[in-house]
């Protein structure tokens, strides 16, 4: 059994009904019997709430927030370094991962190791691409327009009919089925994610999502596909079931060939009756749901470590369908100290 | 009471409250700007006054090299050609003349200030939706280029022509569909409806005017390189048609400008200094997209690249002094400082970099940057986490080289000095602040009143 | 200084890192230095010419008057409901 004894770092502790995917992570890494390091969490905001869970962290560091620039994230991971033995990250955020990239080589510098895709590789996967990468690879797609302002929003509602999928460049995506639903869609996703906006055919069929890990050459070292079976409101999955299509891992595999892709990755794949497999968007990163592939013994976080230090991660056996999660809300009961010791210090201990 | 006393803060308070980022989230890195290419601040406002514009011919030489390195390596056959309306002051146009650049003008006025610049008609592109008549004159007689913008000035340029016996070669504007950027259509003949196609025939029927070049503009501010890939793939398939199909030779391509600078849009979510392509990924697409050209003729035709913004913004900087500290009644606080929109039309656009011109120190707080005008839009900053300034206290905004000393207007108060640093470190004035004199030079009261 | 408005202030939590737990409303403010002075002499029912004086015993300023900052500050703290409306020196 390996054991292994690093300081990671990792980010997303907006454990919100919206979750950031930081705490399935972390709950990955301490699921593996080898895990004998410690786990530092980073966070966006004071009352993210991973930030209070003792039990998963051993301690926790506000950081500069993505708007704010890389050199300032940069200086911040520095002191943490300084006060730590951080000798590892894994960024967890769509809106985080460029700055992160950039600040590669200079992290790697101060001993802070990453696995993550090249700035060329996340570029080609950005939804404003997507009809490249899947003539690339020979996926089909959805018709997919990119808007910038109200105007081409109008034209663009005359080209794809209604229903139709209005996203954020990073995040947020509705289903909207009239010019007023659009125009207001537009406008609350600019006024949070920014331009452009993606505008994508609504296509009917079952959803599925497929979690890999790409080892930077062209392989993947491990992956796993689910169904969700339950959304919230928001459209996010509250729970989901294993599923072992080979189509799925296939197309993971063809993914990582074509971009030489490197580190963990979400593809988000629709399937219509007629057999027909829609690449939907990849997400650059580990989705809120990663703490399944425990359970299908596909602990993809540890593999992930594991090649940001450079140890060969160990073969992983084919996942097992029928694993599900189901999701649940729980408080954490804190004193008010600790959201002071956050909010004035910066960062919090608990080991 | 000998121990050392603690410096005085004026004693604050913000709430905290959700969706608001604390100290450490928003934990820029706000370093202070003592100088500018080697010139104290401080110094700089006590010669020449507050508000100030500063321009450095060291980032604007240095910016205009590495483009044209770029693009030496992997297209030799090119030609810049200075933006006039980016940044029309002299001494800005004769940098970029010295540079090597040519001067591309979208007026009249633009036109003969380029003249009495001492450039030459054969290095001047005249560009524009609104050519008049004897600007149109001006340059055919000259030997000017023009790119046509749109049906109607086809044919006043043919007129001309004709009037003055020649047979001028031209330029007509395309406008593309691209995947990842709006369709600017205004401007010039659609490719992808068959309008382009029907200029150029429309232009060869004609026999009174020669097709020689390409001319595009995609867009402007545009991040996504890989738009110049689509619209240089596009231009070069079309002079490839135009050659195959009906034997013309494409001299000259010009792909207009667009580059963004590290400015933050409004919109934009992540800084610019960490989004923005730099130079090289935009040649590289563009020299991607110039491949489709193979096979096409022997003769590469000459590229040109009309950036304006991207070569000057970072160049330029506004000084400025803060005249008050105020609360709002939310209990933000407010700064109001000597120069506001009317200098600086950019800040409608951006979320401009702004950093004090001396150390400091205290607790940041949520602050709104405010001008100088009577007026409900003049704000430079609505919302910037911020130390504490006194009145005195002297701000330098960067990245305010482009669009603002030709866009600025007298409003309310006169236009400052605006200096240039040269690479020596010798500080001159290029455009003298306004006196009331200037103004009122031109304004006559009819002797009924 | 009435006894409501006293307690009330006294119940206010005020740490050394200047962060305050109001526990009538639950809202949480930051403030600074002279800011948690100010508001210590606040509690002890100090007016405001006690506090100047306290102030420049206290820190280092120039400021020749420093009214206008206790006032602001003052301010301030209505607005976060940490004093009521109608209190006055």
């Amino acid at each position: 059994m390996d054991r292994f004894e690093w300081t990671i770092g990792v980010t997303g502790l907006n454990a919100t009904d919206n979750p950031g995917p930081g705490i399935s992570v972390i709950r990955s890494l301490r699921a593996h019997p080898g895990f004998n390091g410690k786990i530092i969490g980073l966070a966006y905001h004071y009352l993210d709430p991973g930030l209070y869970a003792s039990d998963l962290i051993d301690s926790a560091y506000l950081i500069p927030l993505p708007s704010e620039g890389v050199q300032s994230l940069r200086q911040r991971l520095e002191y943490i370094k300084t006060v730590t033995d951080l000798s590892m990250l894994i960024p967890t955020l769509d809106s985080e991962m460029s700055g992160f990239i950039s600040l590669e080589p200079e992290l790697r510098e101060i001993g802070i190791r990453m696995f993550l895709p090249t700035q060329q590789q996340y570029d080609i996967r950005s939804k404003i691409r997507l009809a490249e990468i899947c003539e690339k690879t020979g996926f089909d797609y959805p018709q997919t327009r990119i808007v910038s302002d109200i105007e081409s929003l109008f034209q663009v509602s005359a080209e794809i009919s209604f229903p139709y999928m209005l996203k954020g460049i990073f995040y947020g995506a509705s289903l909207v089925k009239t010019m007023d639903e659009a125009s207001m869609a537009f406008h609350r996703t600019v006024a949070q994610w920014g331009l452009p906006v993606i505008i994508q055919e609504f296509l009917i069929g079952e959803e599925y999502d497929v979690l890999a890990v790409g080892d930077g050459k062209g392989e993947i070292v491990g992956g796993l596909s689910m169904k969700k079976t339950s959304l919230t409101d928001k459209g996010k999955g509250w729970a989901g079931v294993v599923v072992n299509n080979p189509k799925f891992l296939t197309m993971a595999e063809t993914f990582c060939q074509v971009t030489k892709w490197r580190g963990p990755f979400e593809m988000e794949i629709l399937k219509t009756k007629d057999e027909r497999y829609f690449l939907i968007e990849i997400n650059p990163r580990f989705p809120a749901w990663t703490y399944l592939c425990v359970g299908a013994d596909q602990n993809l976080p540890v593999a992930v470590a594991q090649l940001a230090m450079g140890v060969k991660p160990q073969s992983l056996p084919e996942s097992k369908a029928g694993t599900m999660f189901v999701r649940i809300s729980l408080e954490q009961v804190v004193k008010i100290d600790r959201l002071e010791e956050i909010i004035s210090k910066g960062e919090i201990h608990y080991r | 009471m000998d121990q050392p006393k603690t410096p005085y803060e004026k004693p604050i308070l913000v709430k905290y409250q959700n969706g608001w980022s604390d100290k450490f989230g928003r934990l820029q890195a706000i370093t202070p700007m003592t100088h500018i290419d080697g010139q104290p601040v401080q110094d700089l406002v006590e010669k020449y006054g507050s508000p100030l514009f500063v321009f450095s011919e060291r980032t604007m030489v240095s910016k205009c090299r590495e483009l044209k390195e770029l693009l030496a390596l992997r297209y030799p056959k090119f030609q810049l050609a200075w933006s006039y309306k980016t940044n029309y002051l002299n001494a800005v146009c004769k940098v970029f003349d010295r540079e090597g650049s040519w001067a591309e003008v979208v007026s009249e006025f633009e036109f003969e200030k380029a003249l009495r610049l001492g450039i030459p008609f054969s290095r001047i592109i005249l560009n524009g939706p609104c050519k008049t008549e004897s600007v149109i004159e001006k340059a055919l007689k000259g030997g000017a280029r023009i790119h046509i913008d749109h049906f109607d000035e086809l044919s006043l340029l043919e007129k001309v022509a004709d009037r003055l016996g020649i047979r001028p070669e031209v330029g007509i504007r395309v406008n593309f569909s691209l995947s990842s950027i709006p369709n600017w259509d205004r401007f010039g003949f659609n490719f992808e409806n068959g309008q382009a196609l029907s200029a150029v025939k429309r232009l060869v029927i004609g026999k009174r005017l020669t097709l020689s070049g390409l001319h595009c503009h995609i867009g402007t501010f545009v991040l996504d390189p890989s738009a110049y890939r689509e619209a240089t793939a596009k231009i070069a398939l079309f002079a490839k048609q135009l050659h195959d199909e009906m034997g013309l030779s494409i001299k000259w391509i010009d792909l207009g400008g667009g580059f963004a600078s590290t400015n933050t849009l409004h919109s934009q979510y992540l800084p610019g200094n960490q989004v923005t392509p730099s130079f090289s990924q935009y040649v590289e697409a563009i020299t991607e997209g110039l491949e489709n050209l193979n096979g096409s003729s022997s003769e590469f035709p000459l590229l040109f690249l009309e950036t304006g913004r991207a070569l000057i913004d970072e160049a330029g900087y506004l000084i400025t002094t803060v005249q008050a500290n105020k609360r709002l009644s939310d209990g933000r606080r407010a700064v109001v400082v000597d120069t506001g929109i009317h200098h600086l039309i950019t800040s409608l656009w951006y979320r401009h970099e702004i950093v004090p011109a001396q150390e400091f120190g205290g607790t940041f707080e949520p602050t709104a940057i405010f001008g100088p005008l009577c007026m409900n839009l003049d704000v430079i900053r609505a919302n910037i986490l911020y130390p504490p300034l006194k009145t005195g206290d002297r701000l330098v905004i960067k990245t305010v080289g482009a669009y603002n000393v030709t866009q600025w207007m007298q409003f309310i108060t006169l236009r400052p000095n605006v200096v240039m640093i040269s690479r020596n470190g010798q500080c001159d004035i290029i455009r003298h602040q306004e006196t009331l004199d200037h103004l009122t030079a031109l304004e006559e009261v009819p002797p009924w009143i | 200084m009435d006894m409501a408005l006293l307690n009330r202030l006294k119940d206010i939590a005020i740490s050394d890192s200047g962060f305050i737990f109001d526990p009538y409303s639950g809202a949480t403010f930051n403030t600074n230095e002279t800011g948690r002075f100010i508001l210590q002499l606040l509690k002890e029912g100090n007016g405001i010419d006690a506090i100047q004086s306290e102030i420049r015993n206290h820190f280092k300023t120039s400021e020749e008057d420093l009214r206008s900052d206790i006032y602001e500050f003052i301010n301030l703290l209505k607005e976060a409901q940490l004093l009521p409306k109608n209190f006055k020196f």
